[in-house]
């Protein structure tokens, strides 16, 4: 057994509000294993019980073989854990906030600069900068610097690209995927659902439960739906129109398109055919494949 | 519907904190019931920007008006004027929905008579009428956009500023919410939000970019799709925010 995160059948709730329900998950050493799920799932519980700083109601959570309740201290020195609010010191400088986390763990910047190189070269032009004035991607990248400094076997990310915008969203996930060659584990967390592609296995929460877990490309080839793209120059008639439409189980927008899950009744040309007769115009209703967030909503929606 | 009326129209409208241009002559105008997507990299002057729209900033140099009034001029009757929904959510957890909606419509200068028939259709077309009583911070997490939109539009404002309004959201419940955008839309009431989701981007009628403080690109998606060769916004939205020189 090689799995370096054990949690078996973990509840917790906070007075009558279930954040997890009968958890389980198992991350492989070294693996990239992301947690995926819209606020208000459990991610943060689930971060908060593996960095040791809330005591699980009920079930086991091992982090590298040690349990997270009894042996929380020595889990302590092998995690780094990034949580989703800044949680730096403000007044503290750029150099003084890094130096502080490695001090904490017993630890030299310089033993462990080839580490976190490729995170803070970016930072390294103003030192003496006090981490409020930094930008918001600065202050990512300074956080996950000082969660890195003592060199962790395992890396917790919560949230790290919430409220970023898309291109420093994959800068990014590019930083990570270079650490990850280090042998570092890392479980990110996120609600973007694009970001799940970008992992090696995922697991699907909401509402506390864990929906599903696999590698990306499995949980998608599992989805095994009738899946349709639509279009026409008015979309919302389109969407409505869809929706009442014999054969179509859902119907939701994606992009610039709409999708269609249909059951095996539904004829495109058929229904593009009456569509347009009705007055709507350019009506194109052909197959697809869908992804991350089709399977998604497929699971809420089912559930 | 050949001079579709402007609810929204700046000209040259710039922002500057000391030396820093955060907002540098940007112009455009949005028109009455039209959905406008307003997007930007972190820190390439979008709040800054909706900030003095929503006359909570005063411009440093430039023209506009906003749902009628003068953005130099007559900021506080644009915030009597307009909806502001924040990306945090902004109610008051301790107060049941109803006391949320009074509250703001107090707010707005409604008078009694106004706020019954308004909060009637409210939870009549949001289909709360049961939630009525329920303590804000007691709301599933899925309502609480749908319930943020209800109070920032409870006055039937021209305009609405919606600041990421799905971040976070779970796909289901933030497409529901860009199908109240689009009713709120077909009725006439005009749209202004920002987002990081590329797909949303999709469902405005326009849409602009900002770059460094300028507005870099501005047109339908499907003709920035072609402008710029791709195929989705995302793709466009990766080629355009690349342009941008100003360092963090």
């Amino acid at each position: 057994m090689n799995s370096v995160v054990n949690i078996k059948n973990l509840s917790h709730s906070y007075g009558s509000t279930v954040a997890l329900d009968n958890v389980s998950i198992e991350v492989e050493r070294g693996e990239m294993f992301g947690i995926i799920g819209p606020d208000g799932a459990g991610k943060s519980t689930l971060y908060r019980i593996l960095a040791t700083l809330l005591k699980p109601d009920r079930g086991e959570v091992f982090v590298s073989g040690l349990n997270a309740v009894t042996d929380y201290k020595k889990i302590r020195t092998k995690i780094g854990y990034m949580p989703e609010r800044f949680s730096l010191y403000q007044d503290m400088t750029v150099n003084e906030n890094l130096k502080f986390y490695a001090s904490l763990f017993g630890v030299s910047v310089k033993e462990n600069y080839d580490l976190i190189a490729p995170v803070f070269s970016q930072l390294e032009r103003f030192p003496n900068r006090r981490a409020s004035a930094l930008s918001g991607g600065m202050k990512q990248k300074l956080a996950l610097s000082c969660a890195l400094i003592h060199r962790p076997e395992i890396l917790l990310l919560d949230e790290p690209t919430t409220g970023v915008d898309a291109v420093s969203r994959s800068e990014f996930w590019d930083m990570l995927s270079q650490l990850r060659k280090s042998g570092i584990t890392i479980l990110v967390s996120t609600s973007y659902m694009d970001e799940a592609t970008r992992c090696e296995r995922i697991a699907m929460i909401n509402k506390g439960k864990i929906l599903d877990t696999n590698t990306p490309a499995n949980l998608v080839a599992n989805l095994n739906e009738n899946l349709y793209s639509a279009s026409a120059d008015d979309m919302f008639c389109l969407l409505n129109r869809l929706r009442t439409t014999s054969g179509v189980k859902n119907c939701y927008t994606f992009g610039a398109t709409l999708h269609v899950v249909a059951d095996n009744s539904f004829d495109p040309d058929k229904v593009s055919a009456q569509l347009t007769t009705d007055g709507l115009k350019n009506v194109k209703i052909y197959r697809t494949k869908g992804d991350i967030e089709d399977l998604f909503i497929k699971l809420t929606h089912d559930g | 519907m050949d001079n579709p009326k402007k609810v929204i129209s700046v000209k040259d409208l710039t922002k500057k904190f000391g030396s820093f241009t955060a907002v540098d002559h940007i112009s455009f105008d949005v028109t009455e019931g039209e959905i406008f997507g307003f997007l930007g990299a972190n820190g390439a002057g979008k709040t800054t920007a909706m900030r003095m729209l929503c006359g909570l900033s005063y411009p440093t140099s430039g023209t506009g008006t906003v749902a009628g009034f003068d953005i130099t001029t007559d900021a506080e009757d644009i915030k009597r004027n307009i909806g502001y929904m924040s990306q945090k959510f902004s109610l008051y957890s301790n107060l049941t929905v109803i006391e949320n909606l009074r509250l703001f419509s107090t707010i707005y200068g409604m008078s009694d008579k106004e706020f019954k028939s308004a909060s009637e259709n409210l939870f009549k077309d949001l289909e709360m009428e049961d939630m009525r009583t329920t303590l804000v911070g007691d709301i599933p997490v899925g309502w609480r956009q749908k319930l943020a939109f209800a109070t920032a539009t409870i006055h039937t404002p021209k305009v609405v500023f919606l600041d990421e309004p799905t971040g976070g959201v779970d796909p289901v419940t933030r497409r529901r919410f860009w199908e109240l955008i689009y009713e709120a839309s077909s009725k006439g009431m005009t749209i202004f939000v920002t987002t990081h989701y590329l797909d949303e981007a999709e469902y405005c009628n326009r849409v602009s970019i900002m770059v460094d403080g300028k507005i870099s690109a501005l047109d339908n998606p499907t003709a920035l799709k072609e402008k710029y060769r791709a195929t989705t916004m995302d793709e466009v939205f990766r080629i355009v925010a690349k342009q941008a020189k100003r360092e963090e």
